[in-house]
């Protein structure tokens, strides 16, 4: 190399190409923040031809998992909108897609949608164009993750607990509080898991709402920092005897079945999946209650497509495709209509419709520095504190 | 211009023809790696407004203050370094041998066939790997029980588990440059110095080892640098524990200039280890 006379020149040109470049990048990521909807759409027009729709694993399946499975298909047929589908892993990777612009509809979890309502990726959705819409679970609509100053941004899709599971045979008497994870955990230590994510602080604070009432706990969402700090006690104590922490749902259930896991927290459908042969283990909803998520679909502020948005909003909300995604996924369908298509036994498994079943369930929330409890002599955490607290909880 | 006056012209101007054969590789090497590390360079002295999650271009070195003051990163540091640290110790351990036997000892036949049972792993994929070693280390797996018999349990999961799968993922990166360090050691040195009375052991020390350095050195250079990087075999056999890349995973979603401060930590551990081989003159006998 060292005899090329072009050698100068050349370097010269990557650092301008370099220069240059991370110009382009830099700039590329601006964005437009703060870009305030105006209002929701009054009329709708014609079908664009395409939709882009970013979801979680199992929500909107063509056929290309499992050619059985598939409620898109007979969409595209009946709306000349072609659907292109990306799924993500988790409600922090699922923002910063959604920031990309790329998406006309994004699913989200309540963790995520004040989050999107606030960066102003989500557009404002007019529920009457959404014929769909009006049978769906009163107690599911206006909710503070889905409706904001009464302002509506989107479609419940199906909801679910943060259930408590338990080996019967290692784990008696059996358990009716989340105390088994907290304060008897030492008794199977190395033996108890937890979910994998900043948002689990919240189920702390759901037990601590019961047993710690000085602490004035109102909305396990809404923590000022002394309760943070507390529940960020409990779980540093927890840590102690956790073996191990999961996210993936595959990854729990394999645990129970070879008994690396005894208790800790679950979905209702990990519970379904584990085989009897291999572990013996029940799901409860705690007396204390739970966490739950409950997820709404979004339209993208930036969308090149609403018509076909909000066609999908429909079509997803159709009880039959409810309750076919729904019950793909393992969760409750969003409406009474919906537990008609679904199989025998989906809707009382999952407790559809059964409101006071929903109102032991702390649907996810996105931790913001104005109290969500309405407190407004403290500012809260947000959900970036919590992010930095369960890190630390983990060490 | 004819396609004969572009040949003209590119056999007259060598520095052109070199321009154009090296533009694609150069634009990748600068795209992927230079402006993309620059990019995080920078992204580690920015903030976030706390809710939107906006980059907030204003220079600030709180990430910096936050990962080097905290007590959380000084912990999770260590663990990484001592995991990089054991599994290619552990990796050089098994590597010197294997690495001997195969050049020097085997026949040509069972050389290339130890080549080949050596590299099939890399044909499996990671998480396959990963998760095979899941099910070993689990209760009731084959750890547990190897392990009963001699009167003692599977070690879990947990930083022992991490150790041994990492070492089993990158021992073939450590193994092949040692392997065709041995293979450049020509036979008539170890001849010479048995004919001068050495021993196998003062012959391996002072005339083969020193030559095998740099493929030790080119080896470890993988297990410790992919090691440090590594979060996934964390999240599958680390129990409760966390590394660096974890910290960076759990981050990149909600605070990215946080993530990106910590993404220096192992490119700072790296450099410093780099210097260090440099020092020892291997790095020139690659």
């Amino acid at each position: 190399m060292r005899n090329i006379p072009t050698r100068y020149a050349a370097s010269r040109t990557i650092g301008g190409a370099l220069a240059a470049l991370s110009l382009i990048t830099l700039t590329a990521c601006g964005g437009d923040s703060g870009s305030e909807s105006t209002g929701a759409v009054e009329k709708l027009g014609e079908n664009e031809g395409e939709v882009s729709i970013l979801a979680w694993p199992g929500y909107v399946e063509d056929g290309s998992t499992d050619p059985a499975v598939d409620w898109v298909s007979g969409f595209e047929k009946e709306t000349g909108c072609q659907v292109t589908a990306k799924v993500y892993g988790t409600s922090d990777e699922a923002f910063n897609l959604a920031k990309s612009g790329e998406y006309d509809v994004v699913a989200a979890s309540g963790d995520l949608t004040l989050r999107m309502i606030a960066a102003g990726e989500a557009a404002e959705v007019n529920t009457d164009l959404i014929p769909n819409y009006e049978g769906i679970y009163d107690f599911l609509k206006d909710r503070e993750w889905n409706t904001v100053d009464g302002k509506n941004y989107g479609i419940p899709h199906g909801y679910g607990a943060n259930l408590l599971m338990y080996n019967t045979e290692d784990v008696t008497p059996a358990p009716t509080s989340w105390k088994a994870v907290f304060e008897d955990a030492p008794k199977h230590k190395g033996q108890v898991t937890a979910y994998d994510s900043p948002i689990y602080i919240a189920d702390a604070a759901v037990y601590l709402m019961a047993h710690q009432p000085d602490l004035g706990i109102e909305n396990p969402y809404s923590l000022d920092e002394k309760q943070l700090a507390a529940a960020v006690d409990l779980l540093k104590a927890q840590r102690a005897s956790v073996g191990e922490y999961w996210s993936d749902y595959t990854k729990t259930q394999a645990s129970f079945e070879t008994g690396d896991t005894v208790v800790g927290t679950t979905w209702q459908v990990i519970a379904n999946l584990i085989d009897p042969k291999k572990a013996s283990v029940k799901a409860i909803l705690p007396s204390e209650g739970a966490t739950g998520w409950n997820d709404t679909w979004m339209i993208s502020s930036n969308a090149k497509s609403p018509n076909c948005a909000y066609a999908w909003l429909d079509h997803i909300s159709d009880p039959k495709t409810n309750a076919q995604a729904t019950e793909y996924f393992g969760e409750a369908p969003n409406s009474d209509k919906a537990c008609e298509f679904a199989s025998e036994g989906h809707c009382e498994t999952f407790h559809a419709g059964d409101e006071k079943y929903a109102e032991q369930i702390w649907f996810w929330n996105t931790p913001i520095e104005k109290c969500l409890d309405g407190r407004t002599d403290v500012t809260c955490t947000d959900y970036q504190d919590w992010t930095k607290a369960w890190a630390e909880i983990k060490g | 211009m004819t396609l004969s006056s572009i040949s003209s012209t590119l056999s007259r101007r060598p520095g052109i023809r070199l321009g154009l054969l090296l533009a694609a590789p150069l634009t990748w090497l600068v795209l992927v790696y230079v402006v993309a590390l620059a990019a995080l360079l920078v992204t580690a002295f920015w903030t976030i407004d706390s809710f939107t999650n906006e980059l907030q271009r204003t220079f600030t070195l709180d990430n910096v203050r936050e990962i080097t003051g905290e007590a959380l990163y000084r912990t999770v540091t260590l663990r990484t370094l001592g995991v990089a640290l054991l599994v290619t110790l552990i990796d050089c351990a098994i590597a010197l041998p294997v690495g001997f036997y195969m050049a020097k000892i085997a026949s040509r036949r069972s050389r290339h066939l130890l080549v080949i049972a050596f590299l099939m792993p890399l044909w499996a994929s990671y998480l396959v790997k990963a998760l095979a070693w899941r099910s070993l280390l689990s209760n009731g797996g084959l750890l547990d029980w190897a392990g009963g018999l001699v009167g003692l349990g599977s070690p879990g999961f947990g930083f022992t588990a991490i150790v041994l799968t990492q070492a089993y993922i990158w021992l073939p990166y450590v193994i092949l440059p040692v392997y065709a360090a041995y293979e450049r050691v020509p036979d008539s040195l170890l001849d010479a110095a048995g004919d001068l009375g050495a021993r196998p052991a003062l012959t391996f020390r002072t005339v083969v080892l020193p030559l095998v350095v740099p493929g030790l050195v080119a080896g470890s250079i993988f297990s410790f640098s992919l090691t440090m990087g590594d979060y996934i075999t964390v999240n599958i056999v680390g129990g409760a524990n966390q590394m660096l890349g974890n910290l960076v995973y759990i981050n990149s979603g909600s605070n990215l200039p946080l993530a990106a401060a910590i993404a220096l930590i192992p490119i700072v551990v790296i450099m410093i280890y780099l210097a260090l081989v440099r020092r020892t003159g291997a790095l020139e006998n690659l």
